[in-house]
């Protein structure tokens, strides 16, 4: 029972802090936000017993994210002023607060054939679950499933994953890595060739 | 009110992953876009945990004398799917930061005036 009063107060803090992310203005505050964001994220998981999704989400999600985030805006900001302010829209957008809406409304409607939370009978439980869960430990000796599963149950899919990342860390490098021509350097290159 | 308490996480969801949704398309700043990308992506995260969630269950680590555990398959998958989301936001956050250099602002619409000024 107290799980589950536990884990409707920190889904409450969890929206309510989403919204104030979407309301604020300062991207530092904003990025700060995101880090509670993902901070709570990790403590809902561990109530949900995913412990390895917990840590995961706490030094990747608060921990990395959030650099990459501080980091960027280091890159960003104006120069003269201390904080980063978003630039208030022209229009007011009430075109996306319709979509946003409906597809809700929708979703909503969808949840209605889920059983509820933690019942034990759902289509999910059923199937593979189960099989994991009785032959992880005399197929791989390994007690932690998630991690049996992971690495050899789906290796493939965690080669993939791997994959995905240094396709994109090698994207990174070569949008931001080395040296690169400054854009003013650049053009001062093109006003000299335009006169020669 | 059983059907409230046992839906409540879907509709935190389903609100997160609309909070996520129109801070992508309403917001003009584009670090602020992917934060709501972000925010889009945890909802993922948070529906695929629930549904993995049983009742007196205890996270799915074999140990003597526990007959019933989480079902480890959607941890496995969310792993996956927060390890690749951190490298497509860096991926992200290097475009924000070439997109600054180039135009000198990472808001939208400022970017759509230089756009159509040249």
């Amino acid at each position: 029972m107290i799980d589950v009063v536990v884990d409707i107060i920190l889904l409450t803090f969890l929206a309510t802090t989403s919204i104030a992310i979407m309301r604020m203005t300062n991207l530092f505050a904003i990025v700060m936000l995101f880090g509670i964001f993902s901070l709570l994220s990790a403590g809902l998981f561990v109530v949900m017993d995913a412990p390895d999704v917990a840590f995961t989400e706490a030094a990747v999600g608060a921990g990395i994210s959030t650099v990459l985030m501080l980091a960027t805006l280091a890159l960003v900001k104006r120069p003269k002023e201390p904080y980063y302010d978003e630039a208030p829209r022209a229009h007011r957008a009430w075109l996306p607060l319709i979509v946003v809406t409906i597809t809700g409304s929708a979703l909503v409607y969808g949840t209605w054939d889920i059983p509820n939370f933690g019942s034990p009978d759902a289509p999910s439980q059923t199937h593979v679950a189960r099989f994991y869960l009785e032959n992880s430990m005399p197929d791989t000796g390994v007690p932690n499933t998630v991690t049996a599963v992971l690495a050899s149950y789906r290796g493939f899919d965690t080669l993939g994953e791997v994959t995905v990342i240094f396709t994109a860390a090698v994207a990174v490098l070569l949008l931001i890595g080395g040296k690169r021509p400054k854009p003013a350097l650049r053009s001062k290159d093109e006003e000299a060739q335009d006169e020669a | 009110m059983e059907f409230i308490i046992g839906h409540y996480n879907y509709w935190v969801v389903i609100v997160l992953m609309m909070v996520g949704l129109y801070t992508v398309i309403s917001r003009g700043n584009l670090v602020k876009k992917i934060i709501g990308l972000n925010i889009f992506q945890v909802s993922v995260f948070f529906l695929y945990i629930s549904l993995g969630t049983v009742e007196g269950g205890a996270a799915p680590i074999i140990a003597e004398g526990v007959k019933v555990y989480s079902n480890p398959l959607p941890h496995v998958l969310i792993l996956t799917a927060i390890v690749v989301g951190v490298a497509t936001t860096a991926l992200a956050l290097a475009l924000v930061v070439r997109i600054k250099e180039t135009y000198g602002t990472i808001e939208e619409d400022e970017i759509h005036n230089l756009d159509h000024s040249l």
